[in-house]
């Protein structure tokens, strides 16, 4: 009588089938979940990682947020009407950069997540998704990493936050969600396409004008408001900015509920198709 | 009977291969295609029959028992990984099914998920979790593991500055000590240096007696034989035999499949050539007499070469040997101008032997692989091309009258000469 292998009882049965079709929009949320140790690894590789060998380490992830803070104050922060009154500029461009910081830097992580883990793909098999969602960890810290620096900007300049401050939790998973949706679906484009690569900075330079980032949205004509709160970041940047700065005014729940939906359309369109090309990434990467 | 643990059916893969485009294709050509599709059904032509397909794998079926070790064999290209791959989930078949009962490892390469940057140490978590370990599993094994690679001191180290032979051994202590129910293994055994080869043929076969099933592709035959008692043997991507380790390895080697010590062409219509030379057989025998499969390294060798030459006036065929060893490199490329007779072939259709002798004493342990062609000079056309033609090996039995007297450790180089020594001293000043 030859004795099981450990840990063969006490795991999931295992009974894995492998054949030509798997259904269209099947999740699998079970088997991601119990990759989460693998996605965990790769999340704490990409912390140990991202900052080896430099000189300034971990300090990257305030010190790009605040370079820009400090040329948007000096190029736009004269400008009337671009930050609503009562506000000082640099705290209003901060507020508005660290939540795009973790944006963009996830949107550009978790796109060429697949790329980068283009040996792993041909070598091993794991659910593919695990890919995208880890590469925004490791952005995930900077973003705390600046907060930290966002809170001692709001000391200096003797704003008191309001219990809204609670928003930001929701906020920030908006954000990330964002990120992703949008990540999820250039990630399996720059499979096939590597001119992803290439446009994802650009897409990303775009996106900054077209979120309230350095500037308010009030500044955006009323009749250009509906298309423009299509941009989820503009609900995010809204809401964080109501949530640390807002002087008692109402939420800006209207943004912050179109911000959401727009979110998940992007979210199952990227899903959908992610998982239609997953099958050949290995055979394509 | 155990029960069955892998059972594949009909499973076929289709690559799609000869584009003339990228390997991947470009944004801006899809989107041309999509624009041009519609325009070719109006035509009435129909999209994507420029492009050819493969298929790496055909109606492949067969099942395995648990606790079975099964090899798969088969020359490159026959589909062996393709079916790994399939099988490991990593790419999915275009038909066909397969069911896998239990946890399944694969193992297609040494150091699955090592990062440069990171510490030997942090590599082992990363490798074994990227293999699926789970954590408390890697830090029970972790001491084991460190100590099967041999690279205790060097566990804070950048795994970067490791020599190229630490980070395959690290790499396998990972893999070795996986505790999957069915393991997938693909030619990992063609790293590292012999010691290594056997401290891992080692461990595998006590993987095997563990119980587990194991689906094993090697080049090896003397490690297929060691650990398997079964085989598959594919070849463009089907089954061409299945069943005992040693029987499937024998049609292997006797079959034009494998290469051995002698090739015959019988029907001229399939043999290598053209109108001006065609091979007919290459044999390798010992100079007693006899094929030789294994050759003492101390005894000479023939390589004979038959072949049918029309004899023309202007092209004087020459036969050209080239002998590899099992890393690939050239050891020597020879041509029979070297004897007299060669000017001497009558201008006339014939058959002509070539014989070429190798001394004992001047080739290195281990495969010979030699190409064979004819071939015609000024200008340089190749007639009869033999790639991989005959294969032997070369064994030293260190009986202590070899080149490496009575030293029976590693001996680096590409050949082995027995060199005329002259040793002398002056008197004792």
């Amino acid at each position: 009588m030859i004795a099981p292998p450990r840990g063969a009882t006490a795991e999931r049965p295992a009974v894995v089938e492998i054949r030509a079709r798997r259904p269209w929009l099947s999740l699998d949320l079970p088997e991601l979940w119990s990759y989460r140790e693998l996605g965990y690894f790769l999340v704490w590789r990409d912390i140990k990682v991202r900052y080896k060998q430099t000189v300034f380490g971990a300090a990257w992830a305030v010190i790009q947020p605040f370079l820009l803070m400090v040329v948007f104050s000096l190029f736009l922060g004269r400008i009337s009407g671009i930050a609503p009154e009562g506000v000082p500029y640099p705290l209003f461009a901060f507020a508005g950069l660290v939540p795009w910081t973790l944006f963009s830097q996830s949107l550009v992580g978790s796109s060429n997540s697949l790329v980068a883990a283009s040996n792993l793909i041909q070598k091993v098999y794991f659910p593919r998704l695990l890919l995208p969602i880890a590469a925004i960890g490791a952005c995930v810290l900077d973003f705390g990493i600046a907060m930290v620096v966002l809170v001692l900007m709001m000391v200096y300049f003797g704003v008191s936050p309001s219990p809204a401050i609670l928003w930001l939790v929701p906020l920030t998973a908006l954000a990330i969600v964002a990120a992703l949706a949008v990540g999820v679906l250039l990630s399996a484009l720059n499979v096939q396409y590597r001119d992803i690569r290439y446009a994802v900075p650009f897409l990303i330079q775009l996106w900054l004008f077209a979120s309230p980032v350095a500037y308010s949205a009030d500044l955006v004509p009323p009749e250009w408001r509906t298309i423009y709160e299509l941009n989820p970041m503009a609900g995010v940047l809204e809401g964080f900015r109501w949530a640390l700065l807002g002087q008692g005014e109402p939420p800006p729940l209207g943004v912050i509920g179109v911000a959401a939906a727009a979110t998940v359309v992007v979210f199952v369109l990227g899903l959908a198709y992610f998982r239609r090309v997953e099958r050949t990434f290995a055979d394509v990467i | 009977m155990n029960d069955v643990v892998i059972s594949v059916e009909g499973l076929g893969k289709r690559y799609q291969i000869g584009h003339q485009r990228d390997p991947y294709g470009r944004l801006t050509e899809s989107l041309w295609d999509a624009l041009l599709k519609p325009l070719e059904l109006v035509r009435g032509r129909r999209g994507g029959e420029t492009s050819e397909w493969i298929w790496a794998l055909r109606d492949v079926s067969f099942e395995v028992r648990e606790g079975d070790v099964v090899g798969v064999i088969g020359r490159n290209g026959s589909g062996k990984t393709t079916l790994l791959k399939v099988l490991s989930r990593i790419t999915e078949p275009t038909v066909g099914s397969a069911v896998l009962r239990g946890r399944v490892g694969s193992l297609l390469e040494v150091g699955t998920g090592f990062h440069q940057e990171l510490t030997g140490r942090e590599n082992v978590f990363m490798s074994g979790a990227v293999l699926g370990m789970r954590r408390a599993e890697i830090i029970r094994k972790f001491d084991e593991i460190v100590e099967f690679a041999g690279v205790e001191q060097f566990l804070d180290t950048p795994v970067k500055r490791y020599s190229s032979g630490m980070q395959v051994r690290l790499g396998f202590a990972v893999a070795a000590h996986l505790e999957p129910e069915i393991l997938f293994i693909d030619e990992v055994l063609a790293v590292g240096d012999a010691e290594f080869q056997k401290k891992c043929l080692g461990k595998m076969s006590e993987l095997g007696q563990g119980g587990r099933t194991i689906l094993f592709v090697s080049h090896s035959m003397p490690a297929m034989l060691r650990l398997c008692e079964r085989a598959i043997l594919l070849d463009h991507g089907q089954v061409v035999t299945s069943g005992p380790s040693h029987a499937v390895v024998r049609a292997y080697l006797e079959s034009d499949l494998g290469t051995t010590s002698e090739r015959r062409w019988d029907d001229p219509s399939t043999a290598p050539g053209d109108e001006v030379a065609r091979l007919r057989s290459v044999r390798v025998t010992s100079a007693r007499g006899g094929r030789a499969d294994e050759v003492d390294i101390r005894e000479a060798i023939d390589i004979e070469v038959e072949y049918w030459s029309a004899g023309l006036d202007n092209l004087r065929p020459t036969v050209n040997l080239a002998a590899y060893n099992d890393e690939d490199t050239c050891i020597f490329t020879v041509i029979d101008q070297a004897n007299e007779n060669f000017k001497n072939i009558p201008r006339r259709p014939c058959m002509i032997r070539s014989t070429a002798r190798i001394p004992g004493q001047f080739l290195a342990e281990g495969r010979v692989t030699v190409n064979v062609a004819v071939v015609t000079y000024n200008p340089f056309i190749g007639h009869a091309v033999e790639l991989d033609a005959v294969a032997f090996h070369v064994v030293d039995r260190t009986e202590g009258d070899g080149v490496r007297g009575e030293y029976a450790g590693p001996w680096p180089g590409v050949v082995r000469p027995m060199l005329e020594w002259n040793i002398e001293w002056a008197p004792d000043a």
